[in-house]
């Protein structure tokens, strides 16, 4: 695999955009012609090699090449848009809309990432070594038709509405949620390995979330089932002892599916 | 300045040319006789198509309505994006496209005319300033009528007389065009939480069926001589079976004399969107397509023109003053639903929907409208519309026409992208009439033109029109439009040039000037001092009464108008 290595020069005041740092668009290009491609600077067009240093070697095809950008672009958007294949590494923090509408390929980031981390994502994988703000793997504003396949991990703690109207593919948090993840959700599989302050699967009609810390607050549209040890999840056992409800019966057709570990959501159940 | 345009194939229905090769002459926004050939500037249409400028006697482009579709559906902004050129604004919207793309779409389609169709009254000078930005088309709105309250009391005592004045001031006060009804009788009943079934259910309170309302109205639209005739959305609007109302329903002012003061219509009725109107069976189930029903009545009978509001097989917005239905879509389809009640006047409602050609009802919905424009034999009763945005959006005009003029592209439709049931609950697939240019000239422009009262200007291209005229890059002595389609739909969606009140505002299917603004058509009528006062006083009354505004606040000043004109019905 061919590596580009795009060391950021110092990150503007006003945002960059980056939607042509993919494997994607680098892909069959010189080093001159990448270093040619443009990015939005606020609402101007500029060159990528005007806020980047780019070196390495390019590859014919996206599948065969890996963008390393070696620094902090915490002012930079869109990285990774639409990716399809291929590998892209950020050895620092993001600003929003990081991996959006990605189909396939892997893009690691390892700091902090803004929201809508993974918006609509449809493919690939999406790994977030920091905490990541509101909106992971959400649809897109408006919209209710969300992520649809792929997964998404991310070690830290994130914000409100992730995996809003989430459709299908994974979505792992190691760290605690906001408020609301999972709502609107219709299919897939949300597992939250921290801690909820509230409204889990709010307006969720499909779907699994699972939860291995604590919930504070639960929602009232909720059935409690019973308790079941060792849940198989999306071909994945599970250890440990779950509260299991269905619901959310808030909205018609309510079919979604809730676990909450019997450790510590005592308060909960019925 | 002045302009010929060379040697294009003519079609030009209101004048009976019929493809001949001819030079169009236009001299200061006009149709001209001759021009100086050294001095004006020569347009080659060789080989290519010219007709008048289209005119959409019915879509929904400005107000209130359709600015909640652009705000509450970012994701249909998000399809289509449309970044800033030299001399024209950026803009989004697929289904429901900002104003200044708007205008700009249907100019590059040669659409010259747009009728905003469904205007609350109480919000009319929101629509007239979206038209204030809403370049190059001439347009008018439409104010609601049928379930207005005032409408609705005086027709219940039988005043029609004071109902006529309550109209005139209506439209004066709002800078309307014509008498718009809209599930008459079944929108005030949804401010109860309900709906009317049929034209004999009556509105609760007010205690008057939806065919007295229509009745009425249309005795006062000839009472004030108004260019367009009484446009009818009908009730039961979407419903299988409704087909019987839409019957019923045409049959009411069948009778009325016209009496238009301006322009030459013959139809006392306007039926809109009546794709959605011509449905028979009990329930989805067992729906079928009843416009072979609805066709024979619009072939028998004079007094009646319709649109279609033709299906496009897109994922659009509906947006209609018929509360109650979009409330029906949206336990349908469960997809978020918008919904306004507008004081004394009337409401609306504002659902996503998705005409999937693989899913069976919206297939069938597809072939009805098809079935409308083939299976009624006079295009002089026929207008092209899709309900923009209801059915689809305007941008698919080109689209529609191409399936006029092409059994082929419509069979290979039916066969391999429709669901079975478009074969099956309707006789699309038996009907292989081709429309003629002539014919499509005549449902986009000529029948437009003539219903809405508008032809001593509109719709041709004789002389003394104004001088709106489009220009399309397809040959009919070279190309057939039967198998060549795709070619037809492209040259249709950028035409080649376009010119709007003499200059010239499209090359290439691309905006190159948006000239001068386009006309606010409205009504003014004068009647008897005495009736008109006493109405006036009672409608203060009820302002104070009743309305969240002022009387004085309420009237649109002509200042809002950037081209008003005035249009005269009876002027005592």
């Amino acid at each position: 695999m061919s590596e580009i290595i795009l060391t950021p020069k110092e990150q503007p005041q006003v945002p960059l955009e980056a939607k042509n740092i993919t494997p994607d668009a680098f892909a069959g290009k010189t080093i001159d012609e990448i270093k040619e491609l443009k990015i939005w600077h606020g609402n101007i067009q500029v060159a990528l090699s005007e806020f980047f240093d780019v070196d390495g070697e390019s590859a014919e095809n996206a599948s065969e090449m890996k963008i390393i950008i070696d620094g902090d672009v915490y002012n930079t958007k869109r990285i990774g848009q639409k990716m399809t294949a291929g590998e892209i590494t950020v050895k620092g923090n993001v600003n929003m809309y990081v991996g959006v509408e990605m189909k396939g390929g892997k893009l690691t980031v390892e700091g902090n990432a803004a929201s809508w981390a993974g918006q609509d994502m449809e493919g690939g994988e999406l790994v977030i070594m920091g905490n990541a703000e509101d909106y992971v793997g959400a649809a897109y504003r408006g919209d209710w038709r969300g992520m649809s396949g792929g997964k998404i991990t991310v070690y830290g703690n994130v914000g409100s509405e992730i995996a809003e109207y989430m459709n299908g593919g994974k979505m792992i948090i190691k760290g605690n949620v906001a408020i609301m993840p999972g709502v609107h959700m219709n299919n897939g599989v949300l597992i939250i390995e921290g801690n909820v302050v509230a409204r889990v699967g709010g307006e969720m009609a499909g779907g699994t979330i699972v939860v291995k810390g604590v919930i504070n607050e639960f929602l009232a549209g909720f059935k409690y089932i019973g308790v079941e040890k060792e849940i198989e999840v999306d071909g994945e056992t599970i250890p440990g002892a779950f509260y299991k409800f269905k619901g959310d019966h808030a909205t018609k057709g309510a079919n979604g599916t809730v676990y909450a570990a019997v450790a510590g959501n005592g308060h909960i159940v019925p | 300045m002045e302009h010929i345009i060379k040697n294009g194939i003519v079609y030009d229905p209101l004048n009976k040319i019929d493809g001949e090769k001819k030079d169009i002459c236009i001299r200061d926004g006009k149709i001209v006789d001759s021009v100086n050939e050294a001095d004006a500037n020569v347009i080659d249409a060789s080989g290519k198509i010219v007709m008048a400028g289209g005119i959409d006697p019915h879509t929904h482009i400005a107000g209130a309505k359709v600015n909640v579709g652009r705000m509450y559906r970012p994701e249909d902004s998000k399809k289509d994006v449309e970044s800033r050129l030299a001399g024209k604004r950026s803009g989004s919207g697929f289904s429901v496209p900002s104003t200044f793309m708007t205008g700009y779409r249907y100019a590059q389609m040669g659409y010259t005319t747009a009728m905003e169709a469904a205007m609350p009254p109480l919000l009319s000078r929101h629509t007239h300033e979206e038209f204030i930005d809403t370049p190059i088309i001439d347009h008018a709105a439409y104010p609601l009528f049928g379930n207005n309250w005032f409408v609705m009391e005086y027709l219940k005592e039988g005043d029609v007389d004071s109902c006529a004045a309550y109209v005139s001031w209506l439209l004066k006060a709002t800078k309307g065009y014509t008498i718009k009804i809209v599930n008459p009788a079944g929108t005030e009943a949804w401010a109860w939480g309900g709906n009317v079934h049929g034209i004999h259910d009556p509105a609760p309170y007010f205690d008057i069926t939806a065919a007295e309302i229509i009745k009425g109205l249309a005795e006062v639209n000839e009472m004030l001589g108004l260019p367009h005739a009484i446009h009818l959305h009908c009730n039961d609007l979407g419903h299988p079976g409704n087909y019987e109302t839409t019957l019923a329903s045409f049959d009411v002012p069948k009778g009325i004399k016209p009496n238009p003061k301006t322009g030459s219509r013959d139809a006392v009725l306007y039926a809109t969107h009546v794709q959605f109107h011509s449905y028979g069976g009990t329930t989805w189930r067992d729906f079928v397509s009843e416009a072979g029903s609805i066709a024979d009545y619009v072939n028998k009978n004079d007094h009646l023109v319709i649109d279609v509001g033709q299906v496009t097989l897109d994922e659009t917005t509906t947006m209609t003053a018929d509360g109650p239905m979009e409330y029906d879509l949206h336990s349908i389809n469960g997809l978020k639903w918008a919904n306004c009640d507008v004081e004394l006047e009337t409401g609306s409602g504002v659902v996503p929907f998705l005409y999937t050609p693989g899913a069976p009802v919206p297939s069938v919905q597809w072939a009805i409208g098809m079935e409308l424009f083939l299976l009624i034999n006079d295009p002089g009763k026929v207008c092209l519309t899709t309900d923009s945005p209801n059915a689809g959006p305007f941008t698919r005009y080109p689209r529609v026409i191409s399936w006029l003029m092409s059994n082929q592209y419509r069979s290979n439709l039916i066969e391999n992208e429709l669901h079975k049931w478009a074969q099956r609950k309707s006789d699309i697939a038996t009907i292989e009439r081709e429309y003629s240019f002539y014919e499509i000239a005549q449902v986009t422009r000529s029948t437009p033109a003539q219903v809405l009262g508008l032809s001593d200007t509109k719709g041709h291209l004789g002389v003394g029109a104004d001088a709106d005229v489009a220009v399309y890059s397809f040959n009919p002595e070279t190309q057939d439009p039967s198998s060549d389609y795709m070619a037809l739909e492209e040259a249709i969606q950028n035409a080649t040039c376009v010119l709007k009140d003499g200059n010239i505002v499209v090359k290439d299917g691309v905006v190159v000037n948006i000239g001068i603004h386009g006309r606010t058509y409205w009504i003014d009528t004068q009647l008897e001092e005495g009736i008109y006062n006493e109405v006036v006083t009672d409608v203060e009354k009820k302002f104070k009464q009743y309305y969240s505004v002022n009387f004085q606040n309420y009237p649109v000043q002509e200042e809002y108008l950037p081209r008003s004109t005035p249009v005269n019905g009876v002027m005592l």
